[in-house]
């Protein structure tokens, strides 16, 4: 039931987003298609396509191969992209819009919220824009690009699902079918490309793509009748232009009137922009937001037909160019088709694929008329409606299209509809404008819209649209108070659409697919690139030249996470030995044997992949290569046919070319009379002498070879000699700690099992010998030298775990003052107190890296203690920090047990070296993360975790070639933890463009978020967080300016176009900005920003988001098998009477109203009362319901995804506690002053024209 | 009137007090021409089985830069209760408990058979004794086995109340908590790192807990003990320490190749010092250091860790190439001082087969009393038995040792002190008395002896400042009082008193008063120990040439002879055996290095100058006797014409104890007559030197090193080292005789040596 009513649904929100996807989209798909389709497609889309055109198929191949061939340059990328994006991009509007839209749906009937009706009928009277959109919304859309690639690689797969998924899937799975089918689709389309030049030519790249994605949602919509819907628009592509025309020309006016207000201007502008539009756009761009309005209006007109149209408009658009508008063009394309296929993924598939096919029609001519100009105009009002919204999405959403078509129209709706009251602002002028003329409607995005759709015209015909949604906000502002918050891109929505569209492996074969996003749970197949989990690029697609990239500054960057620990399901890395002499490299460059080195000569010599030297195979080594080049045992060695393996290091990789020792656990525990009194010390040693049995291991049966040791301290230092031939412990004082030793070498470092007794009699002893102690200054640095001086000894790697409660005054090295100063907090001198105070640490810290000396440390502080100082250490030697200030036993024992324990099990690598080696035209430059680097190339880790991830930053050095793309190869040299010397390689190929709309279409905003936190996070070491904030929001601003200028058709200033792919980009980037660490509240310690900043540094891409956005669930209804859809962070979103659930990655809220339902009360906390629950408590009552049940379930599933256990925090509505839960509403204002998400869009907008102007 | 021999007897046996003139020069000109400077060998603490001490405080003279003790000596008026110091001629009153006092009924202190007197003082708390053993690990297995034995077993010999620590050190140094249940807990010091006395009790935590006593005022024992973890009454931690004894390792560090183990001594004695110091001053108390090879790190590091290096001797001193020698004297200088002016000794038991630092380390027991062992191996008897000894006790059941000796010397106007030469150190006490012209340690009359034995003796030198026209008018006696204050072992503070006096002589008119005065036994230690005392900063052809010169200076003053005829010249009878003394402490390895290593000279040098008369002659003249079946055993003279075939030799150089079979009897043992019935007697004959030595072993501190050897065994050489050279292969057959045993050296005989000194006494050129 639900997957169809979501289906349904989506349909129509989706068709909003649609517009708004789809003309982003368009740019987008534009971009891809053209370069990365060609090259890696063809492989694959040709296999692919084979099968595809054997069955209905074959008329799309025609078109989408058409479409495709003029896409080219958009190539591939587009096509996988569009398609998906275009899919994610209406399920991310339509999550946005979701309810309303659903409802409206009606056959959606199911759909929830029955206010969205007006809207539905706005968006059909928009035309089908709107309900297009929903469809696309329907396929939650991912708007990775990556996905589309996936597709094109998976092309074969899929076009062989397709034909199979209308079967299987039924509707209800269309969303992911969809996307499926998608891909398969643009497989199709590859082959098709070959009709693509005919077609081509006139729309140049974006067309075909556009086609392929129409091609593909259709397919996937039409799904139940595939055949003819594929005929149908795979037909219409050919005839594409013409049809499209006719569509835009027909339908055009038709979807306007309907449409009129909201889309029509918009599409149409885009297309007329490609061809005449301009001056509806003019007209338009104003009334954007109005635009919207005017849907809702012109809606309930003619609902069901002009979704239709809708459909049939939105095709012709993706047709033309507007790929990005993807449905439009698809609608317009293969109209009726795609039409039909949509029409199927719509609720009303049935009843639409009848309308649509006449919409068809008239979006064919639309399309046409994008190509040819005239149609355009409709196209492109309901496109740049949605794509301002979506701006972001729609490019992946391209494959969307098909359904966004409709969609595309609806998007401004959608976004209009939801804000359609609110909208009112720009809306109710638009309205008349909008019917009047497209133009006025368009006003804000609208208008905008119609501006992209000139330049859209070009190139990029719909694009404009794309971007042109958000825009609407920035406008609006001065008129609008406010925007409607249902308006703008939702991350929930693009979350949600992701998930829906992913339903398959992602397999890593193919150059530059954007991964599923980190929100959805996916497999990963190697196929000779690194899995997502270990490397995460901001970009799939880096532009050829340094001039690019620095013409959009968008960061190019990787995050690495060596190590990173993979669900059961996948393989982890084989481990290849390849002898004594070691792993075979290049000569010149020491690049690893890896899938991309070239055999050459029979096989005798191989040329490497990153500088071209060529390099002998040792005769060991030697194999004969087959007919096409490739080593025959190429699938027998994992080093030939996978992105992630490992190599057995032989001597020359160890450190004095001995063979390491296994590593040492050394346990340093504070036994100051803080510690004491908080219970700290009790806990630890009680825990300890379980966790000794628990120490990392490869292989679970083998006993662990890490040897423990024992300190305690306070000023001075207490050794434990635990050698098992004694009867008992004996305890070595040290109090020189101006000079640090270690007093003992044998008994200090010991096995567990050996020494069993005297390890627990000594655990058992230390609280007791100090449950009187007095003392409480401590020391620091002492403590880390003394370990380090240990490891030393013992020759060893190793990792400390230091539990430490206080600043430490005590007269030693490294003692620290008190400099907490919240005078300097916003001056100049603020960053001074991120700085350490003293050198001291950083020498040490450099020791420690040479030793592999790795510091976990444990912080319980009562107050102040310099995290910045303390972490110096921690953060260099790849260790972790953990702080639980006003520890106390009974609340927080259970928090630090669990970190605790996994901090010590995780696995981890110890006296790691790492390095990233890249192809000629770039290279790694910038590095952020836990470790310590001497020279300019070696990352140094004394240890590393599965839990550490280290961002990357490349910039050119040279120009780049699209055809052999970028490639990047990252080495970690480690001893593991049973002191085996290992190379761990990852490598990664990425594609690179010459048009930057490639780059917007194939970015990941989650990664480029976790790189700018990282930046910036730096920053503030050296300049004040204002300068700081300023900077992030102006580079984002350029990018998106960037974008704007050139990727986005024209449109009026006034109108926000984000690509699609970056739609979310305001929301975070806000996030980050009202982070603690740049935008403090009055009770932000400086600790825990110096610990927050630390923290990111080494966080994934995974964690920084939810870190940025938490994840916050509504628990009024839970399902078993399946969460509830999150909602956004805002209070907004926080129904009466309703219980959620937010986590951050660190924090774990339970919130409830005051008004809370009594009988989730007696569900979850087994009380009748609100009053009655205890606010302290930090885990649930075990309750016997299934509510209860479930809840802990997810409780537990949550705190299992994080490497940091979330104590559970309860919080009532005006409790004192429900600040702090505030804090994480991060949409909704920060009470340290952080905008809120609309506000920011404002100001972004305004930014981005400054730079436009 | 007895002999001048019983009457020095009669006062050594009483007051423990032997000069080299018994009749004093009146003048400072006549005594500077006595060629021996009026000086004497004080036994402080002379054991008196008849003696018992009183109870009560004595009576001091009320002039403040005086206080002497009221003495028989002093002229009393008992019917005004007013007595005189006869040293500075002060009146003072008796004190009101002396209310009593009459002709008929004086104070013991009056009486002149007391003239050696000892006073129990009352006040302050008792202090416990403290022991604290500061042990090397870096040992053979087997020999720290026997070293942690012999510890355990000291624990009970020592007094059940007394305070005990232990550290032990290797490349660490580790001071151990003695108090602790359950996990044994140490607090360890980096080996190469000098700290000062306040950052080791900072860094023992001794500091802040608890305020230390005032300087010169002990801590109550209570308080003490309570935050001093690191002493405890044996009582209390028996058991703990004998486990934390018994579980004592080697130092875990592993020693590579070529090197020697690290050893930290310099830093492990540091901390003992600081230790005691920060929480017992002027208490009495010993640290026992038991090393088994020499610092190898840090400071005080005498030879590097490098076996190629070789440990420095006294070649390499000569010719200044130790480069550690300098340094680590000053070092171990510095925390003997350190711990003398607390009243801490410092004992060290070194053995090894090698040399471990003595010569570097000598200071530290030379300087506070403490007692230097030197052995092959703790896992003898040598070292089990002299460690044993350390805690023997005497008649009344106290130990034979006491602390924190000061002792003060006052003189009558006519003398001043010049120094002393023994276990002592200065405490720059310049009364009057003190004289200007330095000899050992002077510039002051009062000195510090922070361990005192029975036996424990001290050179005293005086100089008369009697000028030589302010004649002292005839019957004059001049006086010295030794005031001696220490702890007894039984924790008691005692005062001893000795008042002597001794008649003026003119030198011009009553030379051979004064010459038939000398005491040529007490003269020639004296003189050995000046001799000893300049050896140390000096190089030894000098010391001999200057010993020369005074025995040359003296001969000429006192013999008889005809000027430029040798054999004219005759010494008196009081004088005659003073030659000889010399002739052997110029061989003696006090003054010879020849064949001793720098520690082996350390050694013998320290134990010179703290033994008594008798035991010091024996030093510099070793006592030879003889058995055969000629007669009972008799001695014989220290020369090689004794060494014979059928007798058997003992010799007692203090050190060792050699049994020498002659070539014959050694052939019969060989052949095993004693185990035949019929050889009964010869059985016996071979008894008889082990018996006799057995009861030397049993007296001596520290334990000799038994010898038994034989006619060509490679251990004769310690006889025949010894013996005069009478015969030699030079001389031999010059001689013709076939009595004795050769000897094979180039050394001068006693024989040369006394021709040449009649030569140059009688020599008008000098």
């Amino acid at each position: 039931m639900d997957n169809t009513m979501t289906h349904w649904k989506f349909p129509l929100l989706v068709s909003r987003d649609r517009f708004r996807d789809e003309l982003r989209m368009n740019v987008n798909q534009h971009t891809r298609m053209a370069s990365p389709y060609g090259q890696p497609q063809p492989g694959y889309g040709q296999h692919g396509y084979a099968p595809l055109d054997g069955g209905y198929l074959a008329p799309y191949n025609g078109p989408g191969s058409a479409y495709q061939t003029g896409a080219p340059p958009q190539g591939y990328t587009p096509f996988t992209t569009f398609p998906y994006k275009a899919v994610t991009a209406h399920p991310v509007s339509d999550l946005s819009s979701p309810l309303d839209l659903g409802p409206t749906r009606g056959p959606p009937t199911s759909g929830p919220p029955p206010a969205s009706a007006p809207q539905q009928y706005n968006q059909y009277s928009q035309s089908q824009g709107d309900i297009q959109n929903g469809p696309p919304s329907a396929t939650q859309a991912p708007p990775r690009s990556a996905v589309s690639q996936p597709y094109n690689q998976g092309a074969m797969n899929l076009s062989g699902q397709r034909f199979s998924y209308p079967q299987h899937y039924g509707p209800p799975p269309t969303m992911q079918q969809v996307t499926n089918q998608m891909t398969g689709m643009q497989i199709a389309s590859g082959p098709p490309t070959p009709a693509g030049p005919g077609y081509v030519p006139p729309h140049s790249s974006q067309p075909p793509v556009t086609t392929a994605y129409s091609a593909t949602p259709l397919s996937s919509q039409t799904q139940a009748p595939p055949p003819a819907s594929s005929a149908s628009t795979q037909l219409p592509p050919p005839t594409g232009p013409a049809a499209s025309q006719q569509y835009y020309g027909g339908p055009p006016p038709s979807s306007q009137q309907p449409f009129n207000s909201s889309l029509p201007p918009t599409s149409q502008q885009q297309f007329t922009s490609s061809a005449p539009p301009p001056p509806p756009q003019q007209t338009l761009p104003p009334s954007s937001y109005s635009g919207l309005m005017p849907p809702p209006s012109q809606a309930p007109a003619p609902p069901a037909s002009q979704p239709q149209q809708a459909f049939l408009p939105t095709q012709p658009p993706f047709s033309s160019a507007p790929s990005p508008v993807s449905q439009p063009s698809f609608i317009s394309g293969p109209p009726p088709p795609a039409q039909g296929s949509f029409p199927p993924t719509a609720p009303p598939p049935s009843s639409q694929p009848g309308p649509f096919p006449p919409l068809g029609p008239p979006p064919t001519s639309a399309p046409s008329g994008h190509f040819s100009g005239p149609m355009p105009p409709q196209q492109q009002p309901p496109l740049s409606q949605p794509s301002p919204y979506h701006s972001g999405p729609p490019p992946p959403r391209a494959q969307m299209p098909p359904t966004s078509m409709a969609q595309s129209n609806h998007l401004p709706p959608g976004p209009q509809g939801p804000p359609g009251p609110p909208g009112p602002l720009q809306q109710p002028p638009s309205h008349p404008g909008m019917q009047g003329g497209y133009p006025p409607q368009q006003n804000g995005a609208f208008g905008q819209t119609r501006g992209p759709q000139p330049g859209y015209a070009g190139p990029y015909p719909g694009q404009p649209n794309y971007g042109a949604p958000a825009p609407a906000p920035a406008p609006a502002p001065p008129a609008q108070k406010r925007l409607d918050p249902d308006a703008i891109p939702s991350p929930i929505q693009v979350i949600e659409d992701d998930k829906a569209k992913t339903t398959e492996p992602f397999t890593t074969g193919v150059r530059g697919q954007v991964p599923p996003l980190v929100t959805t749970n996916f497999q990963v197949k190697d196929q000779g690139n690194a899995s997502p989990r270990f490397i995460r690029c901001t970009a799939y697609n880096m532009p050829c030249t340094a001039d690019m990239a620095k013409q959009c500054p968008v960061p190019l960057a990787a995050v690495l996470k060596p190590l990173a620990t993979l669900p059961p399901d996948e393989t982890p890395p084989y481990l290849v030995d390849h002898g004594e002499s070691g792993p075979i490299r290049c000569n010149r460059c020491k690049a690893y044997m890896c899938p991309y080195m070239q055999f050459i000569e029979g096989g005798r010599r191989f040329q490497c992949a990153f500088c071209s030297c060529i390099t002998e195979v040792p005769p060991h080594y030697f194999q004969h290569l087959d007919h096409t080049g490739k080593r025959v045992d190429c699938y027998e060695r994992p080093e030939l046919s996978l992105g992630s393996y490992e190599f057995l290091a032989t001597l020359d990789y160890c450190k004095n070319n001995k063979i390491p020792q296994p590593p040492a656990f050394i346990f340093l525990i504070d036994v100051s009379y803080s510690a004491v009194k908080s219970g700290m010390v009790g806990i630890i040693c009680q825990e300890l002498k379980t966790l000794i049995d628990y120490l990392p291991r490869e292989n679970p049966e083998m006993e662990s070879v890490v040897r423990v040791g024992f300190v305690t301290y306070n000023k001075v230092l207490h050794f434990y000699n635990v050698k098992s031939s004694l009867a008992q412990p004996q305890m070595l004082v040290v109090s020189d700690v101006s000079d640090m030793f270690v007093p003992l070498l044998d008994g200090f470092l010991v096995n567990v099992n050996e020494s069993r007794l005297v390890i627990e009699s000594l655990l058992d002893q230390i609280p007791e010998m100090f449950a009187d102690t007095r003392e409480t200054e401590t020391v620091f640095g002492p403590v880390i030298q003394a370990g380090l001086e240990a490891l030393k000894a013992a020759d060893s790697a190793g990792k400390l775990f230091v539990f430490h409660t206080s600043l430490p005054i005590a007269e030693a090295p490294g003692k620290l003052k008190n400099r907490e100063d919240k005078k300097l907090i916003g001056t100049d001198k603020e960053k001074s107190l991120f700085q350490p105070q003293v050198s001291f640490y950083n020498t040490l810290a450099k020791e420690c890296v040479a030793q592999g000396c790795c510091v976990d440390l444990f912080l319980f502080p009562n107050q102040y203690v310099d995290v910045a100082t303390l972490g110096v250490v921690p953060v260099s030697t790849g260790g972790s920090i953990y702080k639980y200030t006003y520890f106390q036993a009974q609340s927080d024992q259970e928090r630090f047990l669990k970190d605790l324990r996994r901090d010590i099990q995780k696995p981890v690598g110890f006296d790691a070296v790492m390095r990233v080696r890249t192809s000629t035209g770039f290279r790694a430059t910038d590095f952020f993360g836990s470790f310590f680097m001497s020279n300019t190339t070696d990352v140094e880790l004394a240890g590393l975790d599965c839990d550490k991830a280290i961002t990357v930053e490349f910039k050119h050095d040279d120009k780049l070639n699209e055809e052999t793309g970028a490639l990047m190869q990252c080495a970690v040299l480690y001893t593991s933890c049973s002191g085996q010397r290992r190379l761990r390689i990852h490598n990664m190929a990425i594609n690179c463009c010459s048009q930057l709309a490639d780059l917007y279409r194939n970015c990941e905003t989650d990664t480029i978020i976790n790189f700018f936190s990282k930046y910036a996070f730096r920053g503030v070491l050296n300049n004040p967080t204002k300068v700081v904030r300023d900077t992030l929001v102006n580079q984002c601003a350029q990018i998106l300016a960037c974008y704007r200028k050139n990727c986005a058709s024209p449109s009026s200033a006034g109108q926000l176009i984000l690509p699609e792919c970056m739609k979310l980009l305001p929301v975070y980037l806000n996030c980050v900005l009202k982070s603690d660490m740049l935008l403090p509240g009055a009770d932000v310690s400086l600790d825990d920003r110096a610990y927050l900043r630390q923290l990111i540094s080494c966080m994934d891409v995974t964690e920084s988001h939810v870190f940025f956005y938490p994840r916050l669930l509504p628990l009024m209804k839970l399902e078993s098998g399946s969460l509830p859809v999150a909602v956004r962070d805002s209070e907004e979103r926080l129904s009466k009477g309703g219980v959620y659930l937010l986590e951050t990655g660190l924090h774990l809220f339970l919130w409830k109203k005051a008004s809370v339902q009594r009988e989730l009360l007696l569900n979850i906390f087994g009380s009748q009362s609100f009053n009655q629950i205890d606010p302290t408590m930090t885990s649930l009552p075990v309750l016997d319901n299934p509510f209860s049940q479930r809840l802990r379930e997810i409780i537990d599933s949550f705190r299992a995804q994080r490497s940091r256990y979330m104590k559970l925090i309860v919080v009532k509505q005006e409790d004192r506690a429900e600040l702090l839960f505030r804090h994480f509403l991060v949409e909704d204002k920060s009470a340290s002053g952080g905008a809120s998400y609309v506000d920011f869009l404002c100001h972004m907008h305004k930014e981005i024209r400054q730079l436009l102007s | 009137m007895a002999t001048y021999q019983e009457f020095i007897q009669q006062n050594e046996d009483r007051d423990g007090v032997r000069f080299s003139w018994n009749f004093w020069p009146s003048s400072r000109l006549e005594a500077t021409r006595l060629v021996v400077p009026v000086s004497c060998l004080f036994t402080p603490l002379k054991e008196r089985p008849d003696l018992p001490p009183v109870q009560y405080e004595p009576v001091l003279c009320s002039r403040a830069n005086c206080k002497a003790v009221l003495n028989p000596l002093c002229q009393v008026d008992f019917r005004a209760k007013i007595w005189a110091c006869n040293f500075c001629f002060q009146r003072n009153p008796f004190p009101p408990s002396y209310a009593g006092i009459s002709e008929v009924n004086q104070p013991a202190e009056l009486m002149p058979q007391f003239s050696t007197i000892e006073y129990i003082v009352q006040h302050g708390p008792p202090t416990p004794l403290i022991f604290l053993y500061v042990v090397d690990t870096c040992l053979e297995e087997e020999d720290l086995q026997a070293l942690k034995e012999s510890l355990q077993m000291s624990l009970s010999l020592l007094p059940p109340n007394a305070l005990v620590g232990l550290i032990t050190f290797g490349r660490m140094v580790q001071v151990h908590e003695l108090s602790c249940e359950g996990i044994a807990k140490s607090y360890v010091f980096r080996g190469t790192k000098d700290l000062s006395s306040k950052q080791i009790q900072e860094m023992l935590g001794l500091t802040n807990s608890a305020p230390l006593g005032q300087q010169g005022r002990p801590l109550v024992p209570q308080d003490a003990a309570a935050f001093c973890r690191f002493l405890q009454p044996v009582h209390r931690v028996d058991m703990n320490l004998t486990d934390l004894l018994g579980e004592l390792q080697r130092d875990p560090w592993p020693v590579p190749q070529g090197k020697r183990p690290l050893r930290s001594t310099g830093v492990a004695l540091s901390v003992a010092v600081g230790l005691l110091e920060g929480s017992f001053p002027n208490t009495g108390a010993r640290v026992m250091l038991f090393i088994g090879g020499p610092p190898t790190q840090g400071p005080g590091m005498v030879v590097g860790d490098e076996l190629k290096t070789p440990i420095r001797s006294w070649h390499d001193i000569q010719k200044d190439n130790a480069r550690h020698l300098k340094k680590a004297t000053k070092y171990y200088e510095a925390l003997a001082n350190r711990s003398a002016v607390n009243g801490h000794s410092i004992d060290i038991y070194a053995c090894a087969l090698d040399q471990s630092g003595l010569l570097e380390m000598k200071c530290l027991s030379t300087l506070t009393g403490g007692h230097i062992v030197m052995g092959d191996s703790f896992n003898t008897s040598l070292f089990k038995q002299t460690f044993q000894r350390v805690f023997s006790k005497d008649y009344n059941g106290d130990f034979r040792m006491a602390f924190g000796g000061v002792l003060e010397v006052k003189t009558s106007r006519e003398l001043k002190v010049c120094g002393a030469i023994g276990p002592c150190v200065s405490l720059n006490s310049k009364g009057s008395c003190v004289s200007e012209n330095e000899m050992g340690v002077g510039g002051t009359n009062q000195w510090k002896v922070c361990s005192l034995t029975p036996s424990t003796t001290l050179g005293i030198y005086f100089e008369v400042v009697n000028q030589h026209n302010a004649p002292i008018p005839q019957g004059g006696r001049g006086a010295v009082q030794f005031v001696t204050q220490y702890q007894h072992s039984n924790t008691q503070r005692r005062i001893r008193v000795t008042t002597i006096a001794r008649n003026w002589a003119d030198a011009q008119t009553q030379i051979q008063h004064i010459e038939s005065s000398f005491d040529q036994e007490a003269a020639a230690v004296l003189m050995a120990r000046l001799g000893v005392f300049r050896a140390e900063s000096e190089e030894g052809p000098d010391v001999l040439r200057w010993l020369d010169r005074q025995l040359i200076r003296l001969c000429q003053k006192f013999g008889q002879f005809n000027k430029d005829d040798p054999a004219s010249f005759r010494l008196s009878e009081s004088l005659s055996l003073y030659p000889q003394f010399m002739f052997h402490l110029r061989r003696s390895p006090f003054l010879q290095v020849f064949n001793n290593s720098p520690d082996e000279s350390s050694y013998y040098r320290h134990h010179f100058v703290r033994q008594d008369l008798t035991q010091s002659l024996i030093m510099i003249q070793p006592i030879l006797y003889s058995y055969s079946f000629h007669g009972p055993p008799e001695p014989v003279l220290l020369d090689s014409s004794s060494i014979l075939p059928d007798r058997i030799l003992l010799m007692d150089t203090f050190f060792q104890l050699v049994i020498y079979h002659g070539e014959t009897i050694s052939q019969w043992r060989k052949a095993g007559y004693q185990k035949m019935a019929e050889y009964e007697n010869f059985k016996q004959l071979l008894q008889a030197p082990l018996d006799d030595a057995q009861e030397l072993l049993h007296a001596r501190f520290p334990m000799p090193r038994y010898i038994d050897t034989e006619h060509g065994g490679s251990q004769a050489r310690f006889l025949l080292s010894k013996v005069n050279p009478s015969q030699t292969h030079n001389s031999l057959y010059t001689w013709g005789q076939e009595t004795g045993s050769p000897i094979l050296t180039d050394d001068v005989s006693l024989q040369v040596f006394m021709d040449h000194l009649k030569k140059l006494a009688v020599s008008s050129s000098t």
